[in-house]
């Protein structure tokens, strides 16, 4: 597999900001800052990234509540972001949206959801978009293994599959849908449901960014020819609780720390762009002081940001009314 | 100018539409009907009621587009395609199904234009038959615009005639907001004259049927020819009536409504949906609110029994609002003066 | 019995009208009417007009009620001269009635002379074609700025027993096409030209009203020897300015609300304005296409409340009967545009009357126009 030197640098730069941006936002939360909900995609990097390394701007992804990677991955700024979910009127979506609503239409990126099983019919209609409008594009849906049981998920399978729409319907199994088990709620297999809509299947390693890489730019390529919606399987790993605050009690001890010890992402595409002579460890460490820097930034414009106007409540409920 | 149907002034809203704008599309079951069945016939419905009849011909697999029965899914496409730059009308065939996809249209396309600070637009038309008069029983028969009333975000449309369905729909296909377009099943072989050109009516202006002086009668959907029917003969016994049809009721004209029942001072209010928290009460509300002072009695609301829509005949004609319960409440609201005095 | 029973029936005001509602009642039961009095204010679908008695007598009944609306011939009321009790009056109404039902009023609906669609070029035209004259040029009747055919429906009405009377919508204007090239009176006056030769009309009597006004005396100037006549209505193109408000009013205002104000400038009794016409002008604005054929026209015509062309030229030039009615308190065209013309035109200024000249004082307009095409 031949990847270009820019994209492995953009790609692990992704996955480092998002890195990073995850175990800030863990602290900040903490310090009772940041109203809300927020909900950490630390552990599963490789996926947004190596889904969204084959997308362009006109590709449109649809997100979940778990969506700061996927916003990233896409292109979205961090400035914006950190804003948005402190509440600030400089925030990407004014403030109004907070962690589970960032969205970047200009971008393709449809936006996170705070409903599981929201996303895949929203790309239904982005992938029928880009059928009629022509314009090459394909749809993403990015859903948990929670919102595999959703109807309104397996409705979109089959309606993907009805209409032959460019969609691929990436699931990011995690474990967990919040605090129970895909192993108790997912009955017979993601694969066999696939196959049960007659939709390609493909499966791949969610902490090695290279087999996300290789699996998705096939799924991608197979949607944008016009062959038709694809599952893509990726076997992820969550590292913090559903929502920040969860004591993750459903877990044994010492899961996770076995899951960073093993299944970091990030060391293991350090380790494989040395080993391959792909990239220099340099390379890679401006990478992170850059980054360090950037959230830094963020976090420091975020916390200084206005707060909306009240006027604000008012706004934006529709174009006009 | 020529003489139309419900049905044909909806239809060639539709036509119309999608003729000036590729943009425009149609989903939803069987809008088209036929596909993949055995006699070849891919136009076969046109919609459950023929609405659609002929679109499928004229327009293509492309412009037209049969669903499965998969409510949740193709709504969520409609809003998604809406956001990313085509202009879908979706049809949930009868209203009541929108329990299968509330979410669609409740947490999605409602909310992505204030929920992304102001960057969406989603053009996106939802249409759906409504209300009761059919048998069709307690699934098939509700008037749920309250409920899309209720949500911010949604834009409710109501037409009370050919006409104005034609004006109404063709205003929603071109609005950048979702909205709910109802149309009242029992209706659509009413017909009047409709121009044969496209026009628009804009949302948020109430249409005065009748004008009157003495009891303000506001009104929704069929229940404005009711009201009609209801004016047309109290004035007959000396009780003039005003007749409002507020033809939206997000956003709802509240200023005409107000005007009138300054006027009048009387206020009677006519809705075919389930009593509690329904628009009666809300306009109810606005008029005790803003024009206390203006009423000369009792604000009286014509609707439905709190029941689900009951399937006997003749337990529906009691279910109904019609021109006589109409009549029996201005009636009352007429006599209410004389018995305070008494 | 040793009197007479007259009833009073609900009124035919324009040919296309089928139906009226009371707006409100003008003489009360007792009231001693003469013929020519004024006795109920009916409203229909265009405007509400002051309905004079038909025949001398006591008002015994208001049989329609205020609000009422019924169709054309319905009994609205009864008259009596002499003794007449009330008991003879009731079986009156209950023959007059249960009759009206019988035969229905079906014919009289059917016997209105509705608009038809003429293809002019590639140009739709509503044409309205009434009324079968003897031997002399039809009447066309030209409307203006923002109006119909309907704005003549006294007009037409009224004359249609003498003469035939062709009224239509101007390109831009009623169920006309919306092409309306550039929009000026030239461009309205060749086609206007187009649409004779289509009816096959050789020599018409003119009518013109504003802007129509305007239409007429470009026709006149292009094709002189097919106008018999010329009867030029507030007409637009003899003074300088235009009640500005009105014409960027008239285009601008989308809800009823605010096209009222703007219609009431055109009449001087404001109440003639009903709701239905109001409606009825808000109905045509919303079709596509009317507001940018509104725009072209006006453009073509008013910049800044001046009028772009003068033609009183036309008048000099033109050799037949010219006569121009002009309401006293009109606001958008003002009375001074009938100073300073050539003698041979007959001027006629009539008192307290608004720009509409034609609906407010309907008889003495329809007189007028007689004498001018009769002589």
């Amino acid at each position: 597999m031949q990847i270009a030197r820019e994209v492995l640098l953009r790609s692990y730069r992704a996955m480092r900001t998002i890195r990073d941006f995850e175990e800030r936002l863990h602290v900040e939360f903490a310090t009772g800052e940041i109203p809300g909900f927020v909900h950490l995609y630390c552990g599963e990097e490789a996926s947004g990234v190596g889904v969204c390394a084959h997308l362009t701007d006109t590709d449109t992804i649809a997100s979940t509540h778990r969506g700061h990677g996927h916003c990233i991955a896409k292109g979205v700024g961090v400035d914006g972001m950190m804003a948005e979910i402190y509440g600030k009127k400089t925030g990407l979506c004014r403030g109004k949206g907070g962690s589970m609503h960032i969205a970047d239409l200009s971008l393709g990126m449809l936006g996170a959801n705070g409903i599981v099983g929201g996303g895949p019919p929203l790309i239904c209609g982005a992938a029928l978009s880009h059928k009629l409008l022509k314009d090459n594009g394909v749809a993403v849906a990015f859903y948990g293994d929670g919102a595999s049981n959703e109807g309104s998920t397996l409705e979109s399978l089959n309606l993907a599959t009805v209409w032959n729409l460019p969609a691929v319907f990436v699931l990011e199994d995690n474990g967990y849908g919040e605090a129970t088990a895909s192993s108790y709620a997912c009955a017979g297999s993601q694969k066999a449901r696939a196959a049960g809509f007659g939709m390609p299947y493909l499966e791949c390693d969610g902490s090695d960014f290279f087999s996300v890489y290789e699996t998705a730019g096939e799924a991608i390529a197979h949607a944008r020819s016009g062959k038709g919606p694809i599952m893509v399987h990726v076997h992820l790993a969550r590292w913090y609780g559903h929502f920040e605050g969860d004591a993750m009690t459903y877990r044994a001890n010492g899961e996770v720390a076995k899951l960073r010890a093993e299944k970091d992402c990030l060391v293991r595409f350090r380790k494989q762009v040395e080993e391959f002579s792909l990239l220099e460890a340099a390379d890679l460490d401006a990478i992170d002081g850059s980054v360090r820097a950037e959230i830094e930034a963020a976090v420091i414009g975020a916390k200084a940001a206005p707060v909306p106007e009240p006027a604000e409540l008012l706004e934006d409920v529709y174009v006009n009314y | 100018m020529s003489r139309k149907s419900f049905r044909q002034a909806i239809n060639e809203a539709l036509r119309q539409e999608m003729l000036r704008d590729p943009r425009v599309i149609l989903m939803g079951e069987d809008v088209a009907g036929g596909q993949g069945g055995s006699s070849g016939v891919s136009d076969a419905w046109g919609g459950v009621l023929g609405v659609t009849k002929g679109l499928y011909t004229e327009f293509g697999p492309d412009r037209v587009l049969d669903t499965p029965i998969s409510e949740a899914s193709y709504v969520g496409a409609a809003a998604g395609a809406a956001a990313t730059g085509l202009r879908p009308v979706a049809e949930v065939m009868f209203i009541d199904f929108v329990g299968c996809c509330l979410d669609q249209i409740m947490n999605q396309a409602a909310k992505f234009r204030y929920m992304f600070g102001g960057k969406a637009r989603t053009p996106l038309v939802i249409r759906g038959m409504y209300g009761a008069g059919f048998s069709a029983a307690a699934q098939h028969s509700q008037a749920l615009y309250p409920l899309f009333t209720h949500i911010p975000g949604l834009k409710v449309v109501i037409p009370s005639s050919p006409y104005e369905a034609k004006g109404l729909l063709i205003e929603a296909i071109r609005d950048d907001d979702p909205v709910i377009f109802l149309e009242n099943k029992v209706m659509y072989d009413d017909e009047e004259d409709v121009p044969d050109e496209p026009y628009t009516i804009p949302f948020g202006e109430a249409n005065l049927t009748r004008e009157g002086e003495d009891v303000t009668i506001v009104a929704f959907g069929r229940m404005v020819n009711f009201a009609n029917q209801a004016a047309d003969k109290l004035a007959k016994e000396g009780i003039s009536c005003t007749v409002v049809d507020p033809r939206t009721t997000s956003p709802l004209d509240s200023d005409t409504i107000l005007d009138c029942v300054a006027d009048t001072g009387r206020l009677v209010i006519v809705d075919e949906s389930s009593p509690r928290c329904n628009m009666a009460t809300d306009v109810a509300a606005l008029v005790a609110e803003e024009a206390f002072d203006a009423l000369k009695a009792p604000i009286r609301r014509v609707t439905p029994p709190h029941t689900p829509v009951p399937f006997a005949s003749i337990l529906e004609d009691l279910y109904m609002p019609n021109p006589a319960k109409i009549e029996a409440a201005v009636r009352s609201v007429m006599g209410y003066k004389a018995k305070q005095e008494a | 019995m040793a009197g007479t029973i007259i009833p009073v029936t609900m009124p035919k005001f324009g040919l296309a009208m089928t139906e009226g509602k009371i707006a409100g009642w003008l003489a009360h039961p007792g009231d001693d009417i003469s013929a020519g009095a004024e006795l109920a204010e009916i409203e229909t679908t265009k405007i509400t007009n002051v309905y004079e008695s038909p025949a001398s007598g006591i008002l015994r009944r208001q049989v329609a009620s205020e609000g009422e609306t019924l169709p054309v011939g319905a009994l609205i009321g009864v008259l009596a001269e002499g003794e007449v009790t009330d008991d003879e009056i009731d079986s009156f109404v209950t023959t007059f009635q249960s009759e009206m039902a019988t035969t229905g009023n079906d014919d009289k609906a059917d016997g209105a002379v509705m608009p038809e669609i003429v293809t002019v070029g590639s140009r739709r035209i509503r044409v309205q074609d009434a009324g079968k004259g003897a031997d002399g040029a039809p009447l066309l009747l030209i409307h203006g700025f923002g109006g119909d055919l309907t704005n003549w429906m006294m007009t037409q009405g009224g004359l249609a027993g003498q003469v035939r009377v062709i009224s239509f919508d101007l390109p831009g204007h009623g169920e006309s096409t919306k092409d309306v090239g550039d929009g000026s009176p030239a461009t309205l006056a060749a086609i206007t030209n187009d649409l004779l030769d289509t009816l096959g009309l050789a020599r018409v009597h003119v009518a013109g009203h504003s802007l129509g006004g305007a239409v007429a005396l470009e026709l006149a100037k292009i094709a002189p020897s097919r106008v018999a006549s010329l009867t030029l209505v507030a007409p637009a193109g003899l003074g300088d300015t235009i009640n500005e408000a009105f014409i960027d009013g008239f285009i601008n205002a989308d809800r009823r609300k605010t096209l009222e104000p703007v219609l009431q400038m055109l009449v001087h009794d404001k109440a003639l304005i009903s709701r239905q016409m109001v409606d009825g002008i808000i109905r045509f604005k919303r079709l596509d296409g009317a507001m940018a054929a509104l725009n072209a026209i006006a453009r073509a015509s008013f910049e800044n409340g001046r009028q772009k062309e003068n033609l009183r030229g036309v008048l000099e030039r033109f050799d037949g009967r010219v006569s121009v009615i002009w309401g006293a308190e009109d606001e958008i065209l003002p009375v001074s545009g009938a100073e300073g013309l050539p003698a041979k035109v007959a001027v006629h200024v009539l008192p307290d009357t608004g720009h509409m000249p034609q609906l407010e004082r309907s008889a003495e307009v329809n007189d007028l126009l007689t004498a001018t095409i009769s002589a």
